[in-house]
């Protein structure tokens, strides 16, 4: 078993060791969590130091005979799109195993079903096998529900269905392009084998008098953009986001989002890259509507976590942006390789840094639900001079979040502006209206939360305890060090962005189509 | 081959016979609190007969008793579902509370003649035997929902059941005799050659036919328009029976009119191994894929609003026999593959969910949403198991519903542009479906508190629910036995032009 196996099997060994274990020795069950993410952490860090930074392909491929009759196989492999999406998988994991260590419903069945969500979660990432794909994307659908649905707010037995109800809509919708595919492209599910047949052999394939490839590419986004989530398919998101437990949340904003984006580059930008062109400003203009729409929302919550959860909507609107980008590089648009490096590197790396800045944000709104038992922005004040050092953290996450230089937020969204620039003047000019905006909110924010009179209500307020120090200041590490020093990030992802780059340009060609 | 040379080739059934009167003389001996125990004489006697027919499997592929029934792998595929999916009922009968103060003698005779009927629809090439045999499975099921006789819902279902079932055979026979009018044989190889001869001017008495006899398939299947006996049926008849009647006369139904449509208006092609065509310019294929499309679209928007678990998953089973349905416009090995498999994985499931049905109304006397809920805290592995269950049916990975559905939307999409639309609205029902198979997972898991005792249902019971459970996970995750056994059953006696 190689070690990519190792990564998607662990926590469903965790998870079968929970189910061993007694109900009543609930700390037997949390410490058998962590220990299970923990190891998967370090697997992905060992990983990392194998990883080759300079091969663009797939590596530590595996690859096992599953369903010959239908020529599905198990096969895994990871590269530098993946490689920075699994590790910080397996590190908002482990942490999360911690952010909810003061769970007390039913800890064997919360344990239990996060690690089955942790391995769904890695399978999608690693898997190279279009069913395998789809079965793990699926696989993360029920253990969300109910620890949405069991856990949760007091709305959440709508959120979960809600969620769920949506996501499998985009996905069925997904299948049926799979199958497209599928018999289009000489019946294989081999993801690197249909990058290399598919853009050929779509060619002329006509569904409903179109093109194969645009109504595929169609079917595909729309279930990955559920994911992400792009307007108009974010309604779930928020309140999802705001029923469920804070560790789930930040397993939502961290991973799950990233995975609809991860998705479109691995398999539209992989497998229809001539459909890139055919989308690029469809794509563009969406990531201006969630920019704006997502600052706008998030402006009128007085929720935090609300607030919060649209920044997600706001924030995924860059890397949209920075996504569309990537045709700079053809011959109509200048062959201005160096934009679309920068754009399409920019989307890749917003996944990242925004996986990291709103888990730090969501860990910080659960540590003031967990004293205050209340959410509204307008129910603090002055909360500086009662807790500084969580004042402080929250500080430097909402800078984070806002985008201010010397953290890792600005450099990506940076990043994608720079690169989307050249093709789409227009719409980066707009939408830094909605970096005004998520400065806005977030400073708005920050005043009515920490400034001002001290609510009276609140003058014993604890200080952030050792745990949740414990669970927070990894991620506010990784956003510092990325802000002054992204270089070690970019390096990994390079060599296959240019790849992703250089297929969307040899195919310029078809442009016209 | 005439009637006596057939005999060679018919001892399966022969030995089915024989099962059955050996029940009903040890029905006769026995006390009514032994009376149960007829059920042994089937369970032995059904895993004799799947060994013969096991033996007795591709060793001949042959029409028996002067055409008017074949022996090929496709009936030996269905025959030993049927079988499998008896022996999961018989077995549950046992420990089913409904059924506890009644004889149980004549109740597994009579599912032992449904199996013979079964035996015969799955393999019947001539008109006259698909009604006869239609007729069999019918008659014993109509007693059989009655079965409870101090209940008056079961009366009901037994009476609207007859009535339903007395009407739409009927009206099937009134087609048969309108095609044996077009073509003066109720033969299957010669009524197709007969079509094939038929000019334009005859297009509306054959459409007249086909709808007519479509009307006695669609009943059996509960297809929409013909499923309105579906829900009361189900509702009032013993559980036990409602499982079997969801699965085996369904799978039965479903292979007379693969057969059917493939031999008698296509020239067989899907049943060679490449693609069908249409005999007749009429356009069946489309009826039957409009057939299919109101089918799961009505059985799933009515399952929403159900408030009783049989009842729900009663319209549940319309829905899936809407899915199945799909396959078949598309004439092509794979949409009959995918048909095969489907009820593969369906038996399990379904069987699963009406068994955990059972084991709930053991406990609590009720099948409302109301007596499942905080089932998930007080039994916790009733609850996970009518998870996967309720999971597999809406067709998720990595469940074995899943896996149906996945095929039956392969051959879709392999059959060409013109049913991608159906693929489109099929995916669009699961995602409805979604909705009141996850209704029943909320009401056991997301409302009722963390209880302190933790209760299971009785050792056979739970071994049943494990019976299905398992393999409703296992064969979502490795098939290819499946896969293979289909394969290879995927032989049928067919005459080309």
């Amino acid at each position: 078993m190689g070690i990519l196996s190792l990564l998607i099997w662990l926590p469903i060994l965790g998870m079968v060791t929970i189910a061993f274990i007694p109900r009543k020795y609930e700390k037997y069950i949390k410490i058998t969590a962590a220990v299970a993410t923990g190891i998967q952490l370090l697997l992905s860090l060992v990983l990392w130091q194998r990883f080759d930074a300079g091969i663009g392909t797939m590596q530590f491929m595996e690859r096992l005979e599953w369903i010959p009759s239908f020529n599905i196989a198990y096969i895994l492999g990871i590269d530098g799109l993946s490689l920075p999406m699994v590790i910080l998988t397996a590190l908002l994991c482990f942490i999360c195993v911690f952010v909810s260590w003061n769970i007390s419903k039913a800890v064997k069945g919360y344990f239990a079903l996060f690690l089955l969500l942790d391995t769904g979660i890695i399978g999608v990432f690693l898997s190279l096998d279009f069913f395998l794909f789809y079965v793990f994307w699926e696989v993360m659908l029920l253990p969300m529900y109910f620890l949405i649905g069991i856990w949760g707010g007091p709305q959440r037995e709508y959120a979960a269905i809600k969620f769920f109800l949506y996501t499998l809509f985009g996905s069925v919708l997904m299948l049926v392009g799979i199958l497209g595919l599928y018999f289009s492209c000489g019946k294989t599910f081999d993801i690197p084998e249909l990058m290399r047949i598919a853009p050929e052999a779509l060619q002329g394939v006509v569904w409903w008098g179109m093109s194969g490839i645009k109504v595929i590419w169609v079917l595909l986004f729309i279930g990955f953009a559920i994911k992400v989530p792009v307007f108009p398919f974010h309604t779930w998101l928020p309140l999802a986001h705001v029923e469920a437990p804070t560790a789930i949340s930040v397993i939502l904003a961290g991973i799950l989002l990233k995975l609809g984006v991860y998705g479109i580059l691995r398999i539209n930008y992989g497998l229809m890259p001539d459909g890139v062109y055919w989308f690029s400003g469809a794509l563009a203009f969406l990531g201006l509507i969630n920019v704006i729409w997502g600052g706008l929302c998030a402006l009128a919550q007085t929720d935090l976590k609300k607030l919060v959860a649209y920044s997600s909507v706001n924030h995924m609107g860059y890397a949209l942006i920075g996504m569309a980008a990537v045709i700079a590089a053809g011959a109509a648009n200048g062959t201005n390789f160096k934009a679309a490096q920068a754009g399409i590197g920019g989307a890749v790396f917003q996944m990242f840094n925004h996986g990291t800045i709103s888990a730090m944000l969501f860990i910080l709104v659960g540590v003031i639900y967990e004293r205050a038992h209340h959410r509204d922005i307008d129910g603090f004040g002055g909360l500086a001079s009662q807790m500084p050092v969580y004042a402080g953290i929250t500080a430097v996450a909402f800078f984070a979040g806002l985008g201010l230089p010397g953290l890792s937020g600005f450099i990506s969204e940076a990043m994608c502006f720079i690169g989307a620039f050249p093709v789409y003047r227009g719409i980066v000019i707009a939408s830094t209206i909605g970096i005004l905006l998520n400065a806005a909110y977030f400073l708005w924010a920050f005043q009515r939360i920490f400034f001002g009179e001290l609510n009276e209500k609140y003058n014993k307020l604890p200080e952030i305890n050792r745990l949740e120090l414990f669970t927070v200041v990894p991620l506010l590490v990784i956003t510092i060090f990325f802000g002054i020093y992204p270089a070690p990030y970019l390096d990994i992802i390079a060599r296959t962005m240019d790849m992703i780059i250089n297929s969307v340009v040899s195919l310029s060609t078809f442009a016209g189509m | 081959m005439t009637n006596l040379q057939s005999l060679d080739f018919y001892w399966p059934e022969l030995i089915l016979t024989g099962v059955i009167v050996l029940a009903i003389i040890l029905d006769l001996l026995l006390d009514k609190k032994d009376s149960g125990k007829v059920g042994w004489v089937l369970i032995l006697g059904l895993i004799t007969v799947a060994l013969a027919i096991y033996i007795q499997d591709g060793s001949k592929t042959t029409t028996l008793f002067m055409d008017s029934i074949v022996l090929d792998p496709f009936a030996s595929f269905f025959k030993m579902l049927v079988i499998l999916a008896t022996i999961f009922v018989s077995v549950v009968s046992w420990h089913s509370g409904e059924l506890t103060e009644y004889r149980k003698g004549e109740y597994f005779t009579l599912l032992g003649i449904v199996v013979l009927g079964l035996f015969l629809m799955v393999s019947a090439v001539d008109l006259v035997m698909v009604y006869l045999s239609i007729e069999v499975v019918s008659i014993m099921s109509f007693i059989l929902a009655g079965y409870l006789k101090q209940n008056t819902r079961s009366n009901e279902a037994g009476l609207k059941y007859v009535v339903y079932g007395a009407f739409s055979s009927g009206i099937m026979l009134f087609g048969i005799s309108i095609l044996y009018g077009l073509a003066g044989s109720t033969n299957y190889f010669e009524v197709q050659q007969a079509v094939v001869d038929l000019d334009e001017t005859a297009n509306a008495a054959l459409v007249m036919a086909l709808v007519m006899i479509l009307a006695g398939f669609g009943y059996k299947v509960s297809a929409v328009p013909f499923h309105f006996w579906t829900p009361d049926v189900y509702e009032g008849a013993p559980i036990t029976i409602t499982a079997y009647l969801s699965v085996a006369p369904k799978a039965g139904a479903l292979a007379m009119m693969i057969r059917f449509f493939n031999q008698v208006l296509a020239d067989g092609g899907a049943m060679t191994g490449i693609e069908g065509v249409s005999m007749t310019n009429m356009p069946w294929p489309e009826i039957l894929a409009l057939l299919a499309v109101i089918t799961m679209s009505l059985g799933n928007l009515v399952a929403i609003q159900q408030n009783n678990l049989k009842r729900m998953l009663a319209y549940s089973s319309i829905a899936h026999a809407g899915y199945m349905l799909l396959a078949l416009p598309v004439m092509s090995t794979q949409g009959v593959y995918a048909v095969m498999i489907y009820l593969v994985m369906y038996l399990f499931m379904n069987l699963g969910a009406f068994f955990v049905v059972i084991a709930v109304k053991n406990k609590t006397g009720g099948e409302t949403f109301d007596d499942y809920r905080g089932l998930g805290w007080e039994m916790p592995l009733v609850g996970v198991v009518m998870t996967i269950f309720m999971v597999s049916l809406t067709g998720l990975p990595p469940t074995a519903g899943f896996i149906g559905k996945f095929y039956i939307f392969a051959a879709l999409v392999k059959g060409g542009p013109q049913f991608y639309y159906l693929v489109i609205l099929a995916g669009i029902n699961s995602v409805v479906s979604l909705y009141y198979y996850l209704r029943v997972v909320k009401v056991m898991f997301l409302e009722g508190e963390r209880s302190e005792t933790i209760l299971q249902p009785p050792a056979v019971m739970m071994g049943m629910l494990l019976l299905t459970a398992i393999p409703t996970v296992l064969f979502g995750i490795y098939w290819s036995p499946i896969a293979n056994w289909i394969q290879h059953s995927l032989t049928f006696f067919i005459q080309t032009i």
